[in-house]
């Protein structure tokens, strides 16, 4: 059942990578996108890993690819896009480093790790004494062994919404000039005769 | 057949390849892809890869610490699916556009 489960879900998540890769609408990419990221879910499943399963297609599905296709249809860019490159043999060039990558990768995951070290925080996946369910187990470890850089998470989390909110801010709102002004007041007549 | 697949057990090294290749098609979409979007899913995917490969680890090593590892990690590609979707609208608004061609003045 388990080997059944891993094959049938490790090829919908590389079908669903293939599909955000070779997909031409943006919007199929953000579907294809979440077809993915549900498999890595229940391949988490697999793995033990129940909270993470739940806040992969909570955090993931739901708010990371809701916001994906938010920005797409904002800006309206769901249409077909070119193929025309540019720069000349970009494409076989990526292709080629993509090849060398994946089998790059694949040595190293067929040896042995370099890292020998069994265990950094002392509690176990499953079994070994009295440590609870698995949403427990990650609060004893994420509430003791890492309290740092769970409180430096909460820095990061408040830099990236301040961040995002400048950069998002119109700029035809500050008051920097008259150029500033003219792109702001085509921005919001163009804006306006988007559906 | 069924003997086969029942013999058959899956260790943490099929895992690995899985997000081995996982994380090359992502490669490849940040490389061909011209649409910033598209090459910021291809980061996703990257990102998902080494969350398997982390939870692989977990589970090879027995050891929930790679489980809490992919934590940081869920919110290291939340705020930088913020921070980019954010430079990508103010890169609109600019350049009406968003792939990467409309990016060439950034070329030195």
């Amino acid at each position: 059942m388990t080997v059944f489960l891993f094959f049938t879900f490790a090829a919908l998540t590389l079908t669903g990578a293939l599909g955000v890769v070779l997909s031409r609408n943006p919007v199929h990419s953000a579907l294809w996108l979440v077809l993915t990221l549900v498999s890595v879910a229940v391949l988490f499943l697999l793995q033990d890993a129940q909270l993470l399963a739940a806040v992969q297609v909570i955090v993931y599905a739901g708010a990371i690819v809701v916001l994906f296709i938010f920005v797409i249809m904002l800006l309206g860019v769901d249409r077909r896009e070119t193929l025309t490159e540019h720069l000349p043999f970009q494409r076989p060039i990526a292709i080629a480093l993509g090849a060398i990558a994946l089998a790059e990768v694949l040595f190293l995951a067929g040896h042995q790790w370099a890292t020998g070290a069994k265990t950094v925080s002392g509690v176990p996946i499953k079994g070994g004494g009295d440590f609870g369910n698995n949403i427990q187990r990650v609060a004893r470890v994420l509430f003791t062994d890492f309290l740092w850089p769970f409180q430096l998470t909460a820095v990061l989390l408040v830099i990236a919404v301040v961040g995002s909110v400048a950069l998002a801010k119109r700029s035809g709102e500050r008051p920097e000039g008259p150029q500033t002004d003219t792109r702001g007041a085509r921005e919001t007549s163009e804006g306006e005769s988007v559906p | 057949m069924g003997p086969i697949i029942g013999a058959l057990e899956i260790t943490p090294s099929y895992y690995l390849v899985l997000a081995a290749m996982l994380f090359t098609i992502g490669t490849v979409g940040v490389l061909v892809r011209r649409n910033v979007i598209v090459m910021f899913m291809g980061v996703e995917l990257m990102l998902n890869a080494v969350n398997l490969t982390f939870v692989a680890f977990a589970k090879a090593l027995n050891d929930i610490a790679g489980q809490v590892l992919v934590f940081f990690t869920l919110v290291v590609a939340a705020a930088e699916v913020a921070v980019g979707l954010a430079i990508i609208v103010a890169i609109f608004r600019r350049r009406r556009g968003a792939t990467a061609d409309d990016l060439k003045v950034l070329e030195g």
